[in-house]
């Protein structure tokens, strides 16, 4: 499991416990609940804002996937509470994720 | 188990100096034994330095200093309630025997680095602690119908009572229309909604019952101790618009000492942004879900300063090692009728809430006569 490895080639991945099957997140190399391995699971995820506000010209919100996970993320358009989004771009720049969904 | 107590205090006033950590270290506690010349420093058991900064060996240097030889010496960090969890190694250190009494001193400097939590990468790039203060605001407002200007008046009622406060930082008083109308830094969040990083020190010497006794003809003691944390990361709160530990740890400090919120005469509330400050009362029991603010104005427009009487962070200034011992100070000068003009009538019992990292731990303390 290398999720900064792929997050910074643009790939957005899920950490999943291989024994129960959780997600773990952040992610970490074992399962914070049964300390299980971990593997990424591969996807065009869906998820959906929670919250936003606007930090000069730009929109940041609360996203969730899986029901679970919850990241910070930048959106170019007026977003919407329940608004369902996917991630457009994510790396990882001076050591800090980053995210933009649409 | 020996009761502990808080045996003697000493502070400095909140600026934005720009001093070595370690000078600002010795500020505090000069101050407590030069107003505390009968306590032997040699009876000084252990020395616990609470901060964020990055210099090694604090406790060690600061006994050295302080012509100290302690038994246990080691600093505590914790982000912004690296004080209280301060406090309560040191009790926890007399309460078993291994400390008679032990030195806490904290401090900060304005450029602190415990004001970003870099690990936190599900913020992504939204690091600082403005973007979720922003997203409490926005979620609080929204599902209790509360405007901008009602929040306002957490900024206008603590600037007011940090005027009475000799050592919070300068800023002077505001009204609802400068708050709302000061620097925009996001759509929900302006800039006297915001406590300011700043350089500072807070001492406090807590004993045992018996230690205590010898040393002060006024102890407080700490009754009730609790403390809680959810989880590290900011994303990871289960809501936005209350603070989980916070209800947890208050709880927990409550039934440890036997009361109710209806017994608290006077309370120091973490209000790192002024949306704190109603999610923490109402968290903590002293108001039902949303009707945070109606607390907050009753007490400004009675004068009462009930609430923050110090001015809290919002008006005092935050420099992080040190605030929750200023807090805890606070509570100890209301309870001995020493808080002058900010005295609150017939203080008996107090409570300290003092969080870290968008209230993903918390810790709360009851003091009382």
């Amino acid at each position: 499991m290398n999720f900064e490895l792929e997050l910074s080639k643009g790939e957005f991945s899920i950490p999943e416990c291989t024994i129960c099957k959780k997600i773990v997140w952040p992610p970490v190399e074992f399962c914070n609940h049964c300390f299980g391995s971990v593997s990424l699971k591969k996807g065009n995820f869906e998820g959906k804002i929670i919250e936003f506000s606007r930090h000069d010209e730009d929109y940041f919100c609360i996203v969730e996937f899986e029901n679970t996970i919850k990241i910070m993320a930048k959106i170019l358009k007026i977003p919407e509470k329940g608004q369902k989004v996917k991630i457009s771009k994510c790396g990882i720049s001076n050591g800090n994720y980053y995210f933009y969904v649409n | 188990m020996t009761r502990v107590g808080i045996a003697a205090y000493g502070i400095t006033p909140f600026t934005k100096n720009d001093q070595k950590i370690e000078s600002v270290l010795l500020g505090s506690v000069k101050n407590l034994f030069d107003n505390n010349a009968k306590i032997n420093r040699d009876d000084v058991d252990a020395v616990l330095v609470s901060t964020n900064d990055n210099s090694k060996y604090l406790a060690p240097i600061l006994s050295e200093m302080t012509g100290i030889q302690p038994k246990i010496a080691h600093s505590i960090e914790n982000l912004c309630n690296s004080g209280t969890n301060t406090i309560v190694s040191a009790y926890s250190y007399i309460a078993s025997g291994l400390a008679e009494m032990v030195l806490i001193s904290g401090a900060e400097r304005y450029d602190s680095p415990g004001q970003i939590l870099t690990w936190d990468n599900s913020r992504g790039e939204f690091k600082h602690p403005i973007f979720w203060a922003s997203i409490f605001t926005k979620s609080y407002k929204q599902k209790f119908s509360i405007s901008d200007e009602q929040l306002a008046l957490v900024s206008v009622k603590n600037h007011k009572q940090a005027q009475k406060n000799p050592n919070a930082l300068p800023m002077g008083t505001c009204t609802i229309q400068d708050v709302v109308n000061s620097k925009k830094l996001t759509d929900d969040l302006r800039l006297l909604d915001c406590s300011r990083p700043c350089t500072g020190s807070a001492s406090i010497l807590l004993a045992s019952e018996k230690i205590a006794k010898k040393n002060t003809d006024m102890p407080i003691w700490i009754t009730g101790i609790g403390q809680k944390t959810t989880s590290a990361g900011f994303t990871k709160n289960d809501s936005f618009s209350s603070m989980e530990s916070t209800k947890l740890a208050g709880q927990a400090a409550l039934k440890m000492a036997s009361y109710n919120t209806k017994d608290i005469d006077v309370t120091e509330i973490h209000d790192a942004f002024s949306v704190c400050e109603p999610m923490a009362l109402e968290s903590l029991g002293f108001s039902d879900m949303g009707k945070g603010m109606r607390v907050i104005k009753e007490a400004h427009e009675t004068n009462n300063f009930k609430i923050n009487p110090r001015g809290g962070l919002i008006g005092s200034g935050h420099p992080l090692g040190a605030t929750g011992i200023a807090q805890t100070i606070e509570i100890t000068q209301q309870l001995q009728s020493k808080a002058g003009s900010r005295q609150v009538d017939d203080a008996k019992v107090g409570l300290i809430h003092n969080m870290s990292a968008a209230a993903t731990s918390s810790t709360v303390l009851v003091l009382e006569k």
